[in-house]
């Protein structure tokens, strides 16, 4: 009995929420995507280095409160350098919409021109965010380490297994909940949600009740901002910063998208998850986990791990084309937002 | 190859999202004058055609008075969406003019319009299908600052259907069904004037019936309605003013029963 408890444990501790946490960062970058996707209609290919963007001008007004002593308690004081990050970065994107999107949708580009457009954009920020912040890791985490720690857990239960659940594992999936709980109920319940959603589904008869694409954009653009803004800096947080690895974020939270299916803000916050979760299971050493549940004669000899963790990203794209081999729209059959 | 903004490389979904926008404005952008007189919504000798492309319409004259119902007939080609899309806004219209409560609106963009009081419903894609019914209706209302509430009550009597559907999603109805919630959606801005382009197209006899049946009950409001139709005697047989176009002409113009009654028209376009 005890064996089983510790199993899972075990399994909570390595497994569930490191996976929940990575998930909600996932969530919140491919809600961000898909919803370009659905009212921009092209992917955009520069929404993980926004996320840099973002998070790198987060770290900085981190960095600024820091040196004038504001410190939030057991709260990180990047939660109080967000705001002002995500007006930044909500200047940025409407800055590269001006300059870069506008024109393509003012000559009635084909889409596949904006998604090439936006890789240019990747590069342009890739380059700004290394030149203002450099491109190495920075930490920027403060306040309480801990919501719950492993020695004092194992005291508490007995356990051989100790459970930890860092701050910022609990501040990313609060956050995230917050957060879509929000994005929901604006594009559910308010006029210009309902306006957004409208303008994804059919253009021409957006256009015939009223809605301006203009301001319809202008929104997406900000909210995106917000999105790309909270996911990085939750990341952020949660591992470490360092552009490079934002970049990379591209793959898994494009993964996450599709597989929800693109357009669809339910499939992004699944996507994120199945994603997360298959990363996390298929490169974890089970070994720990195995051995609590099975007999000792039959306790493994190897470590149980499917796959190095150098392969995570294969298993992104394993699952990506999996998903569109047998249901090519997605889970969640994405159209539009 | 040379052209950059072809279509290369454009069909794969899993990065672009296909646009089914196909309304490209004419291009006119200018102001509403007064001009009295008239009927309530006259297209007064259009011509005109789609970009520089060559002329469509020629002189061709449609006019709707207040409480009737105009249709718009005429053999495939023969102009007749073109010609309720030139009344739109949606057409380079070179010579003639279109008023509309005794003001002249050639020059407005199709936005403007809807703002005058045009309630417009294109023949495909009508209606926000992964929305409810009552969201559709909501986003007819739009540019509307005030209560909506009323209106909608007004569409649910004319559309009892939608009122039990209201919280489906308008994409998971029937034909019949999709077609009321277009309409009702164009009822929502409160239009002075109701523009159909093909009402039935695609819906079976039993529910073409019904939709005609709605479309008189809205015209009796005092709305008038102008359509363009395929089903000629049907329409005919409810139209105050019928119309018959030919290779974007007039070819015959009168009430509904004198063009069901003129053996010219019975012959090249009723079946005799």
């Amino acid at each position: 009995m005890i064996d089983v408890l510790n199993a899972i444990v075990a399994f909570l501790n390595f497994v569930f929420i490191p996976a929940a946490a990575y998930g909600s960062q996932l969530a919140l970058g491919a809600l961000g995507v898909t919803l370009i996707y659905g009212i921009l209609r092209f992917s955009n290919f520069a929404h993980g280095d926004t996320m840099s963007f973002g998070t790198m001008v987060v770290i900085l007004f981190t960095w600024a409160f820091q040196s004038w002593g504001i410190s939030l308690g057991p709260l990180p004081v990047a939660l109080l350098a967000l705001p002002l990050g995500i007006v930044i970065t909500a200047l940025m994107v409407l800055a590269s919409d001006k300059v870069v999107y506008s024109y393509y949708r003012r000559v009635k580009a084909k889409p596949i021109v904006l998604v090439m457009a936006s890789i240019g954009v990747m590069f342009v920020l890739n380059g700004v965010v290394r030149l203002i912040i450099g491109p190495s890791d920075q930490r920027f985490a403060d306040g309480e380490r801990f919501i719950i720690n492993a020695r004092e857990f194992k005291e508490w239960s007995g356990l051989a297994e100790g459970l930890a659940l860092k701050t910022t594992q609990g501040i990313t999936v609060v956050t995230a909940a917050i957060v879509v709980a929000i994005l929901f109920w604006f594009l559910n319940r308010t006029r210009t949600g309902k306006s957004m959603r409208a303008y994804s589904d059919n253009e021409d008869l957006a256009l015939l009740s009223g809605i301006n694409p203009e301001r319809v954009v202008m929104i997406t653009w900000i909210i995106v901002a917000a999105l790309a803004t909270i996911a990085g800096t939750l990341y952020g947080l949660d591992k470490v910063f360092k552009p490079f690895t934002y970049f990379q974020l591209l793959l898994p939270i494009f993964a996450a998208a599709i597989v929800g299916g693109l357009g669809s803000p339910l499939g992004a916050i699944a996507g994120g998850f199945v994603i997360a979760f298959s990363e996390v299971m298929v490169t974890y050493a089970w070994k720990k986990v195995v051995t609590y549940l099975v007999p000792e004669n039959l306790e493994p000899s190897g470590l149980l791990q499917l796959l190095s963790t150098d392969y995570k990203f294969a298993v992104s794209f394993a699952i990506l084309v999996i998903v569109l081999l047998f249901r090519p729209t997605g889970l969640f059959r994405g159209k539009s937002v | 190859m040379s052209d950059a903004y072809g279509d290369r490389g454009n069909k794969d979904r899993s990065i672009t999202k296909e646009s089914k926008a196909s309304m490209q404005p004419g291009p006119q952008h200018g102001e509403a004058h007064p001009a009295p007189g008239g009927p309530f919504l006259i297209g007064d000798t259009m011509t005109g055609g789609y970009g520089s492309g060559p002329d469509i319409l020629h002189e061709c004259t449609i006019a709707v008075d207040e409480g009737e119902i105009a249709v718009i007939v005429g053999p495939n080609g023969a102009g007749k969406s073109t010609a309720m899309k030139a009344l739109f806004g949606m057409l380079d219209v070179r010579a003639g003019h279109v008023r509309l409560a005794g003001q002249d609106i050639t020059e407005l963009t199709p936005q403007d319009r809807v703002k005058q009081g045009m309630g417009f419903v294109p023949q495909t894609q009508n209606i926000f299908t992964s929305m409810t019914v009552e969201e559709n209706l909501e986003m007819g209302a739009f540019i509307r600052t005030d209560d909506i509430r009323p209106t909608m009550e007004q569409v649910y009597d004319l559309f009892p259907i939608l009122k039990e559907k209201r919280y489906q999603a308008a994409g998971e109805l029937s034909g019949g069904q999709r077609q009321q919630v277009a309409v009702g959606r164009a009822l929502m801005t409160r239009p002075k004037v109701l523009m159909l382009d093909e009402p039935t197209a695609g819906v079976s006899p039993i529910v073409m019936d019904e939709l005609f049946d709605r479309i008189i009950e809205v015209a009796r409001t005092g709305l008038p309605v102008l359509m363009v139709e395929q089903n000629a005697r049907q329409a005919l047989e409810i139209a105050d003013k019928g119309y018959v176009l030919v290779q974007g002409r007039n070819a015959h113009t009168g009430t509904g029963k004198e063009l069901l009654a003129d053996p010219e028209v019975r012959q090249s376009f009723l079946g005799g």
